[in-house]
């Protein structure tokens, strides 16, 4: 149906995937024969203007949603984080992280000192028994990340987790989560609308199209880490990803 | 865990130590902004109890004084001279009748059905609403029936109860299950509807489905509407159980509503008056109950 480059390392692979919200007349095409492959351990950004199915490709990872044509075949398990935290108010930020323990069914005591590793991890030891409202924007996304962690997946799905923070805080978090998947070799698929953030994070960036989404362009991203998103380097090739955005964009103002 | 790290994990389980080391600029970063988010927001406020108390309290107190203030200046209008009952006389007989027997025990038998009734209206509002949210078909013909069913007058209900148990408490029971059950139940409805969708898509990406989903998921994030629902349920018990007292009269058990059908047979304004200051303050108290119960939650939540 479609090309693909399936590699035998590859943790996620999407082939010619296709998906189509409603039918007849009213029918929605999100996305049009979509063909990705992440190998383990890479971290890939996916960027495009609104409209490119970016959230509905997510989801069809993490298996929320199945493709109307076209297949995916991830290895491993899937966590996935969203723009907003997504913590369960009713419980602290240790409870939020022992109840994705628990539903994989990690035993009580063994939880309540995993939670605890996790949330170290994130840098909120000590934070385990506040409340999701007592804590800063950029803490609860870290709770959410601990969460995600503590589901021991191999593949992270972001779906720009960092998008509703002020610039400082997402650059701190930028460090962090740098630190975090290296250490423990996920394979991340990080869905953004900052083309800087996307160059600053990722192996590889991949630009989809709007209305439907399709794969227009792939670049990688070959500038050695740790890197900086103020830097020079970071910022030429953003500009030469933004360029190409914005001759999709004008595509769509005719 | 941490085999998938690239270092070598350290003896006796993981520590990031040297992860942290690694980026010691940017956890104290970190540690400092998250120190600077956190100034500036009000820490537990946690007066003392006598303290609380009294803020939880006073405006009942309030809200009584100003019933009783309007009562004296009707009073003191002279209106209906002969027969109003003036605030000094009611209250007065009120204490007479605290002295006696039968108020507490009227008091205790009503208060006894409205536990059980409410009780078992919970029981059967929740099965039924959990039933009715989680079974499509059920939902469609059955929705609808709730709402009709919490819009009619429980004491609409009067005759069909007196009729079919007779003159006893199964009576009364039944019409406050039956006035409070719906409420309970559509509070329930209502509260699983609005569960957030991004919570459901985290906790199903989580992994929780079927009853682990409900159980720590989608009923702890219905519980402030599910409260919503049992304080009006409350609010129709009331209602129905006195509505019930006041018709159906069962031999040799006082109850609040009884000895308001006795007043009023002996034309005992003054008697009528003082158990419905009872009436009054017991509802006033069990509405701070449920007040109570929802403060905790939105302290919880965050959302005061």
């Amino acid at each position: 149906m479609a090309t693909n480059t399936v590699t035998e390392t590859s943790a996620v692979t999407l082939a010619g995937v296709s998906k189509v919200f409603g039918r007849g007349p009213a029918a929605v095409q999100a996305l049009d024969q979509v063909t990705i492959s992440v190998a383990a351990g890479e971290f890939t950004c996916l960027i495009g203007a609104s409209g490119c199915g970016k959230s509905t490709l997510l989801s069809l990872v993490a298996g929320l949603e199945t493709p109307t044509t076209g297949d995916i075949a991830v290895s491993g398990r899937v966590a996935m984080m969203f723009q907003e935290p997504a913590l369960f108010p009713w419980l602290t930020a240790g409870g939020n992280v022992e109840l994705a323990l628990r539903a994989r069914g990690v035993g009580r005591v063994e939880r309540r000192q995993r939670a605890g590793e996790l949330l170290d991890i994130v840098q909120l030891g000590g934070f385990g028994g506040a409340r999701p409202h007592e804590l800063s924007g950029g803490m609860r996304q870290r709770v959410a990340l601990a969460r995600a962690l503590a589901q021991d997946a191999d593949v992270l799905l972001m779906d720009e987790p960092f998008g509703a923070l002020d610039a400082m805080t997402r650059d701190v978090l930028h460090d962090e989560l740098d630190r975090i998947t290296a250490a423990r070799n996920l394979t991340v698929l990080f869905v953004t609308h900052n083309v800087r953030e996307a160059v600053r994070l990722g192996d590889r960036v991949v630009v989809l199209s709007s209305r439907p989404g399709r794969v227009l362009e792939e670049f990688p991203v070959s500038i050695p880490r740790p890197r900086r998103i103020d830097s020079a380097p970071v910022a030429e090739l953003a500009s030469q990803i933004t360029d190409r955005l914005r001759e999709e964009m004008s595509r769509h103002g005719d | 865990m941490a085999t998938s790290d690239g270092t070598q994990p350290p003896p006796g389980g993981w520590t990031l130590d040297a992860a942290a080391e690694r980026t010691a600029g940017g956890s104290a970063a970190l540690a400092g902004l998250d120190a600077l988010d956190l100034a500036g927001r009000p820490g537990g406020r946690r007066g003392r109890l006598a303290l609380r108390l009294w803020n939880a309290f006073w405006p009942k107190i309030l809200a009584i004084a100003l019933v009783l203030g309007v009562w004296e200046l009707i009073t003191l209008s002279g209106y209906k001279k002969e027969i109003f009952p003036g605030t000094g006389p009611t209250l007065a007989d009120l204490w007479d009748q605290a002295q006696g027997a039968t108020l507490w025990q009227a008091v205790g038998n009503t208060l006894q059905s409205a536990v059980i009734g409410f009780a078992v209206a919970i029981v059967i509002g929740s099965l039924f609403g959990a039933l009715v949210s989680r079974i499509y078909p059920l939902r469609v013909a059955v929705g609808s029936l709730i709402t009709g069913l919490q819009t009619m007058p429980s004491i609409a209900w009067v005759p069909f109860a007196a009729l079919l148990f007779g003159n006893n408490n199964s009576a009364i029971l039944f019409l406050i299950i039956l006035g409070a059950a719906p409420s309970i139940a559509n509070g329930l409805i209502t509260g699983v509807d609005y569960t957030s969708p991004l919570l459901l898509k985290a906790g199903k990406t989580m992994g929780l489905r079927g009853l682990s989903l409900w159980r720590h998921l989608i009923l702890p994030a219905s519980l402030p509407v599910f409260v919503a629902g049992l304080k009006q349920g409350w609010a129709f018990a009331w209602r129905s159980l006195m509505a019930g007292e006041l018709i159906v009269l069962v031999f040799n058990h006082p109850t609040l509503g009884a000895l308001l059908n006795n007043d009023q047979s002996l034309s005992d304004l003054q008697g009528a008056s003082a158990i419905m200051i009872v009436i009054f303050i017991i509802g006033i108290f069990v509405d701070s109950l449920f007040g109570a119960a929802d403060t905790s939650i939105r302290k919880r939540w965050g959302v005061v």
